[in-house]
């Protein structure tokens, strides 16, 4: 290669490392001030130590908070897949009037600001008399997240070779055992990704959790609670740990993607932040 | 070559064929997508054991056809029958019918012993027949290396010999194969014909084979179905539709042929400066000759064959053959094949026999 064809490139390469450095510098810090001997005060950090870990191990509501954003998460999955699946089969398998625009309604709830999904479930369950809990967070992400994994999943079943699932009508099985013996195998992939990336932004949501909170706190909003009352390094090291656990979500689904060679799906055509969030 | 033998030499070869009560029998089936009609009217029956293949262009209508036999689309009108049963009005699951589909459709998730198992374990056959039974049918296909193998780690023929046993493990009473060799390349694909023919002939199943190769299907068949534009042009077998084809497209679809449009008047034929007697009817007429049918003139041939003179304006060497392309003073130009001995030049002396001058009348453009 000859230096006029890589300068470009270089350049660029340095812009892209200085917009990475942007991005992840500030995590760095946090992580950097979680082992800091000095607690948040002092630069440069020193006196550097696991106590704010070890502290955290004993911090039993942190505990049960994260408890809580488990199993909202878990409900989370199981409610947007219950209705995310079906509606990418209607989406891709029939024809109805307003299927186009029910396309991009179905992704309504990620584009709209949480606050605005949020308030408006607020109403809808104030409006049934419903107390507000762990179960009406957990109705809230479900709702919410009802889109990934219908855009996951549509995305899949137009990649699906349809010669396939005939040829599973032609062998003689029905319409039944062709749909959980060949359609779904096939949408191994981008199920397991709905799941992972919904999973991950139900553990990370707060607006939506905020408007329909009830007496237990999922753990954003532990963390943020605790907020108005100083940055203290324990949420340093939890956030830490966070950030953690949302990376390692982040590669086992990019892990996926490219094992499953996956096309630009429209979560992501459509809302760009959509998937960093996570 | 042929050329010498008289017309009834066309049946030489073929037993008699004593038709017993067909296995399928398509009846006046009409199919359109939308505004388009892909078939009209097409009746066609299929005999136990019988190799039948449905030849086209693209756009002929012949992977419906095999489409609505399967039970993936529903006809518009008409039936389809099989051994005394209505099968139009099953679903594609009850239909004792198996497709080889053109890009194979394995399923990409499971093993090849599974994915011939398929068929057997969906009708919760024991599982010591399904082993049993997958085994035979690899066998029989000759990949039985491969059981664990996945599809996507096998080559294209390989595939195709995975599709096959997956069928045929079944044991159905038609196997329909829609364009199942158009994936391979040009020595894999002659190898498998004459496989395939044999495994044919070995099962003893009813097979329909689509396809657009007319080389293909003169090969392996034995009786074409040639479709244009949605419409049966003609069903016989491959000899039948070469040396009598029913119309000038058939001539022209099946082998190279010249179309000579000539005029008949008082039991003499003219095509431009040609002329010889006939025994046609005074009118127009569409005659196909086959190029080997016309050769270099020797002395003391039939009195009655029909010589001329033309230039020779192109020759294309073919292996045991030569294609020439020869110009009448006057017309026609004809299509000319002769034993390849060497470059020709110039002026030469040509004939052909008049019985070899078959009509083929002109279809009604649709």
């Amino acid at each position: 290669m000859n230096a006029a064809h890589t300068r470009g490139p270089r350049w660029l390469r340095l812009y892209a490392a200085a917009v990475f450095a942007f991005l992840y510098f500030p995590i760095l810090v946090l992580a950097v001030y979680s082992f800091n001997g000095e607690g948040v005060g002092g630069f440069p950090p020193h006196n550097l130590t696991c106590r704010w870990y070890a502290m955290l191990l004993d911090d039993s509501a942190i505990w049960s908070s994260v408890g809580n954003s488990l199993l909202v998460a878990f409900f989370a999955v199981v409610l947007a897949l219950a209705f995310g699946i079906p509606a990418a089969l209607a989406l891709d398998r029939t024809s109805f009037p307003g299927k186009a625009l029910f396309r991009r309604l179905v992704l309504l709830p990620l584009i709209l600001p949480g606050i605005i999904t949020g308030l408006s479930l607020l109403m809808l369950f104030v409006a049934f008399r419903m107390n507000l809990s762990l179960v009406t967070i957990a109705l809230g992400h479900g709702t919410a997240l009802i889109s990934v994994a219908t855009t996951e999943v549509f995305a899949g079943l137009q990649k699906l070779d349809r010669a396939q699932e005939e040829a599973s009508l032609d062998l003689g099985a029905n319409y039944w055992q062709t749909f959980w013996r060949v359609t779904v195998p096939n949408l191994k992939l981008p199920i397991i990704g709905a799941v992972l990336l919904i999973f991950t932004l139900s553990i990370d949501e707060i607006a939506v959790s905020f408007f329909l909170i009830g007496r237990n706190n999922t753990l954003p909003l532990e963390i943020w609670s605790r907020l108005r009352r100083g940055i203290t390094p324990e949420i340093n090291a939890i956030s830490t740990l966070i950030f953690l656990f949302s990376l390692t979500m982040i590669l086992v689904w990019y892990r996926l993607g490219t094992r499953g060679e996956r096309e630009p799906r429209l979560a992501e055509e459509l809302v760009p932040g959509a998937v960093q969030e996570g | 070559m042929h050329s010498a033998l008289p017309k009834s030499a066309v049946a030489l070869g073929e037993q008699p064929v004593t038709r017993p009560a067909p296995l399928l029998s398509v009846r006046a089936i009409r199919k359109r997508f939308g505004q388009t009609i892909v078939l009209r009217d097409i009746s066609l029956e299929i005999a136990e054991g019988e190799f039948l293949t449905i030849l086209g262009e693209s756009g002929s209508g012949k992977t419906t056809l095999l489409r609505l036999v399967a039970g993936f689309e529903q006809a518009d009108s008409g039936e389809i029958w099989m051994g005394g049963e209505r099968l139009d009005i099953l679903p594609p699951y009850a239909r004792r019918v198996n497709t080889v589909f053109q890009q194979y459709a394995l399923f990409p998730h499971l093993s090849v012993f599974d994915n011939v198992a398929y068929g057997l374990r969906v009708q919760k056959i024991e599982k010591a027949e399904v082993a049993s039974r997958v085994e035979q049918a690899l066998a029989m296909v000759k990949m039985t290396a491969f059981v664990h193998s996945k599809p996507a780690n096998i080559s294209g023929g390989q595939q195709q010999r995975v599709a096959l046993a997956r069928a045929l493990v079944n044991r159905p009473r038609l196997l329909l194969l829609d364009e199942p060799l158009s994936a391979l390349d040009a020595n894999l694909r002659r190898q498998m014909q004459i496989e395939l023919k044999s495994l044919q002939r070995q099962v003893g199943i009813a097979f329909v084979f689509v396809t657009h190769d007319q080389h293909e299907a003169m090969a392996m068949s034995d009786r074409i179905a040639l479709l244009r534009g949605g419409e049966l042009e003609q069903v016989a077998t491959p000899r039948e539709l070469y040396f009598r084809p029913a119309t000038a497209y058939v001539a022209q679809f099946v082998g190279q042929s010249n179309l000579l449009r000539c005029s008949v008047h008082n039991g003499i034929a003219r095509c431009q400066s040609l002329q010889w007697s006939c025994d046609l009817p005074d009118g127009n007429h569409t005659l196909s000759l086959r190029p080997e049918n016309v050769r270099l003139a020797e002395p003391g041939t039939a009195p009655d064959n029909v010589r001329f003179h033309a230039a020779v304006r192109d020759q294309a060497f073919q292996g045991a053959t030569d294609l020439l392309q020869v110009e009448c003073a006057g017309g026609p130009t004809l299509l000319v094949r002769v034993p390849a001995k060497g470059p020709l030049y110039g002026e030469l002396e040509f004939e052909f026999s008049v019985r070899d001058a078959v009509p083929a009348p002109d279809s009604e453009e649709s």
